[in-house]
């Protein structure tokens, strides 16, 4: 059009030109013969119609011929893309026939089964023909714009599915033979609308292990399962506390866990404290302590009777926990649900925890040392730990303690107590100014240090190691200020380290602030997959992103992921506790974040004699601390009703309350020989009020009372 | 001697006598997060209470479900008198596993069954910290 117009322009003076011409020659006729009245019309426009004429000619052959052409494209197109629909249904279509025979009933015990939850869209481009065991997440998300086009047909299968379809048999690794249970309950893999969403976490799952059939000889003897429907990966408190949980929440739960500790579940604590201070000689092998009010108890949370044997797993009517030690786990596949150990077997699994723990750190200083010195170093952290360093302090006259945090504090009271009777120097530095120095505020650090030191601890303290050497059979220690320091023996303990291994093979996220796995709230990593315990670095819905590697942490932290691994969907909420014992004068239990670097505010009365750990204990008639929390409905303790004879003591920090605060909130609690009120402290963290007086927050606690 | 950021209160009894007017946010029984006592408020019994030990999870786990939910919804005059074959099954798998279950009297049994449910119906207990201890600990 525009085109046309602007030819049009250009035509038109010419034009008139050509008209004023024609007239001049007409008048020029007329003057000769005026006969001709007639006047030739002048024409103004030259119009499309005349000159433009060719040229639209061109134009509408142009456009006409684009059409068709485009029209051919977009029919040829269609005709194309539906072809490669009907061979994608067809094949969908043989492939569920070929599923369907090969799978086999559940076993009966499974009450519950799992409703299909996985899915797939059909677009092509993401299946990969063999994982598609695989997760659920992908389909929806990744789905390209064509396929709307296509109605992607959904293919569903079983959630948890236990083992490889049928195609990647051909691999066939001989421990991974399973058949796929439950494939295609949508048979018609008609047109289904995109969003098929994947139901909600199963509580069930649908019992699978029937391996040991067809494929295998019937003389073979018991193999390890290669199918757990729960997988714990670590053998330690969390995986405990979450097999516990499942197995109440699940009925005939399989709970399988792999550790490459060659011992059954315990617990920590006691490592570094009550066996220290047990009379029995033979403590290091039966590993039994007794606790302040003569009640004895082994550091393993169950008698091996209790577990099922690993290989009895699969066929266990009413399920159980089962224990495999001395296997690591190496690598993890997540698409498809399996794990592989250091000795090439395979485990699928339906849910997976991570409790892996961590590792103790070194002093880099230590490490370039040479074999001499590391010989002599000892890291804490497990139960040979405990025994080689039981025995160390019977054969030598030294021992040097680097840190000065919780680990290393109590195990020099420990040792402490010993040196009283063997005459072994005990040494403990760090770099703070005193024990606890990251955890209590100043003055109470100093407090605690003087006790230590009565517990016959020589304290060096704002220590900074530089070097250490093997000299003349004995360890030289050289500080950055020029002191030096000869001994024995080393114990490290300056930290933990998360053991985030699987991370790499996992595809799972580390967190660059605190180490450790990023979990959420729930304590999940990634679909099937929860962390528990030091190792997980989760959000704490009332103070932000953290990792604890206390021991209630890990009990409360895999309690909840079992809980979660069955289905509850519940947060991180039940704040977790720690205590401390620092010899008998000095015990305190703690809750949320205590770090030194807060602000604090201290509330203390005096003590009297019976304010301490031991007179709690033996008043409440309660195991340690630990086990108080769980009786403390059934004992309640006695209040005495004549004041209690204050004993003459120099410190004044003998019993109190200490608050914790980041911006005005109270975020952390200390008991300072306040015992049997962590309730009280637990609601305060959790209320997250801003309290003007904190003196009567501090009266809820009763400190005056016993 | 403390920093600035440090505050220390010293008091006496007389001090705290006054009762406290800090000020506490009201619970909320239907609270889905609140880890629950023995009890739930549906009237269902938490089996992952941490109360119970290893009860309810160990091997004689379903046995001991049996015989205490049939207890705890019983409403015969003698609390528990039809349950009778449940708690012998139970006694018989625990006598298989004497390490886990020392053996006392079966008296001691339903007292003890009865003592939980009556603490973990009074309070909103809070069981948190869990020891796993074993079947004589929780009993003394």
């Amino acid at each position: 059009m525009l085109k046309c117009r602007a030819v049009w322009r250009k035509l038109a003076p010419l034009a008139r030109s050509a008209s004023t011409q024609c007239r001049h020659n007409v008048k020029t006729a007329l003057n000769n013969g005026r006969r001709q009245a007639f006047v030739p019309a002048t024409h103004m426009s030259t119009g499309p119609a005349g000159g433009g004429g060719s040229e639209n000619t061109l134009y509408v052959v142009l456009v006409g011929a684009a059409c068709l052409g485009g029209g051919a494209y977009a029919y040829m197109t269609v005709r194309g893309d539906s072809k490669r629909y009907e061979e994608r249904i067809s094949e969908l279509a043989s492939r569920s026939a070929k599923e369907a025979p090969e799978s086999q009933p559940p076993v009966a015990p499974e009450p519950e089964e799992a409703a299909p939850t996985s899915e797939e869209s059909a677009p092509v481009a993401e299946l990969s023909g063999e994982t598609e065991s695989a997760s659920a997440e992908e389909p929806v998300t990744e789905t390209p714009p064509e396929a709307a086009e296509q109605a992607a047909p959904v293919l569903a299968e079983a959630e948890p599915v236990a083992e490889v379809p049928p195609e990647a048999v051909e691999e066939a690794p001989p421990v991974v033979e399973e058949a796929a249970e439950e494939p295609v309950t949508e048979a018609p893999p008609a047109a289904e609308p995109e969003t098929v969403q994947e139901a909600p976490t199963e509580p069930a799952v649908t019992s699978l292990p029937e391996s040991a059939p067809a494929p295998e000889p019937v003389s073979a003897p018991l193999t390890l399962p290669s199918h757990a429907p729960y997988l714990l990966i670590g053998g330690g408190t969390a995986s405990f506390a979450a097999a516990r949980s499942i197995r109440a929440r699940d009925p005939g739960a399989k709970v399988l866990i792999v550790t490459d500790e060659p011992n059954l579940p315990y617990m920590r604590p006691p490592l570094s404290k009550e066996l220290w201070f047990s009379d029995d000689p033979s403590v290091t092998e039966t590993l039994r302590f007794k606790q302040w009010n003569g009640k004895e108890r082994s550091i393993y949370f169950q008698p091996s009777s209790f577990y099922v044997k690993p290989e009895e797993l699969t066929s266990a009517e009413n399920g159980g926990v089962a224990v495999l030690t001395g296997k690591k786990v190496i690598q993890m596949d997540v698409r498809g649900n399996k794990v592989k150990l250091d000795d090439d077997t395979e485990i699928s699994y339906d849910k997976c925890l991570i409790g892996t723990g961590g590792v103790p750190r070194n002093l880099q200083v230590i490490e370039k040392a040479g074999d001499e010195v590391m010989n002599r170093t000892t890291l804490f952290r497990k139960i040979e730990d405990f025994k080689s360093l039981d025995n160390v302090s019977r054969n030598v006259k030294s021992i040097t303690i680097i840190g000065g945090g919780f680990l290393g504090s109590e195990l020099a009271c420990a040792l402490g107590r010993r040196s009283s009777e063997t005459g072994l120097e005990v040494i403990q530095m760090f770099p703070e100014k005193g024990n606890m120095g990251k955890v209590l505020p100043e003055y109470l650090s100093n407090w605690t240090t003087e006790k230590v030191k009565k517990e016959g601890v020589r304290i060096v303290p704002e220590a900074l190691v530089k070097s250490v050497a093997f000299k003349e059979d004995k360890l030289e220690i050289l500080l950055k200020d020029g002191r030096q320091v000869k001994t024995d023996h080393i114990v490290a303990a300056v930290g933990l380290e998360p053991n985030v291994d699987l991370a790499k093979s996992a595809g799972l996220e580390v967190d660059s602030d605190f180490g450790g796995y990023r979990v959420n709230a729930e304590l999940q990593a990634r679909s099937n997959i929860w962390v528990a315990g030091d190792a997980a670095c989760f959000y704490d819905i009332r103070l932000g992103r953290r990792r604890v590697e206390h021991h209630d942490h890990a009990v409360v932290s895999g309690r909840l992921a079992g809980e979660n691994m069955t289905g509850a969907n519940k947060p991180y909420w039940h704040q977790s506790m720690f205590w401390s014992d620092l010899g008998p004068d000095v015990g305190y239990e703690a809750i949320g974040i205590v770090d030194s670097s807060l602000p604090t505010v201290g509330v203390f009365a005096k003590a009297t004699s019976k304010d301490t750990p031991k007179a709690a204990t033996e008043q409440s008639g309660t195991g340690i601390r630990s086990e108080s929390e769980t009786e403390a409905t059934a004992v309640t303790p006695v209040a005495s009703s004549t004041p209690a004879p204050v004993m003459e003591h120099k410190d004044e920090y003998g019993k109190g309350v200490i608050f914790y605060l980041r911006d005005k909130v109270v975020v952390g609690i200390i008991l300072w020989n306040v015992f049997n009120r962590m309730p009280i402290a637990r609601k305060i963290i959790k209320d997250g009020e801003e309290h003007a007086d904190l003196n009567e927050v501090a009266k809820l606690f009763n400190i005056h009372e016993d | 001697m403390s920093y600035w950021k440090d505050t220390i209160i010293f008091v006496t009894k007389e001090d705290h006598e006054a009762p406290s007017n800090a000020e506490l946010v009201e619970e909320d029984p239907n609270d889905p997060y609140e880890e629950r006592g023995l009890i739930l408020p549906s009237g269902e019994i938490n089996w992952n209470c941490p109360c119970l030990g290893g009860m309810a999870s160990g091997p004689c786990g379903s046995e001991f479900k049996e015989a205490f939910s049939c207890f705890h919804y019983s409403k015969e005059e003698v609390k528990g008198s039809e349950c009778l074959d449940q708690f012998r099954s139970m006694q018989e798998c625990m006598q298989r596993y004497p390490e886990l279950y020392p053996q006392e009297d079966e008296k001691d049994e339903k007292d003890k069954q009865e003592q939980a449910t009556e603490s973990g119906a009074n309070a909103a207990s809070e069981g948190q910290k869990d020891n796993d201890t074993t079947e004589s600990e929780v009993k003394s």
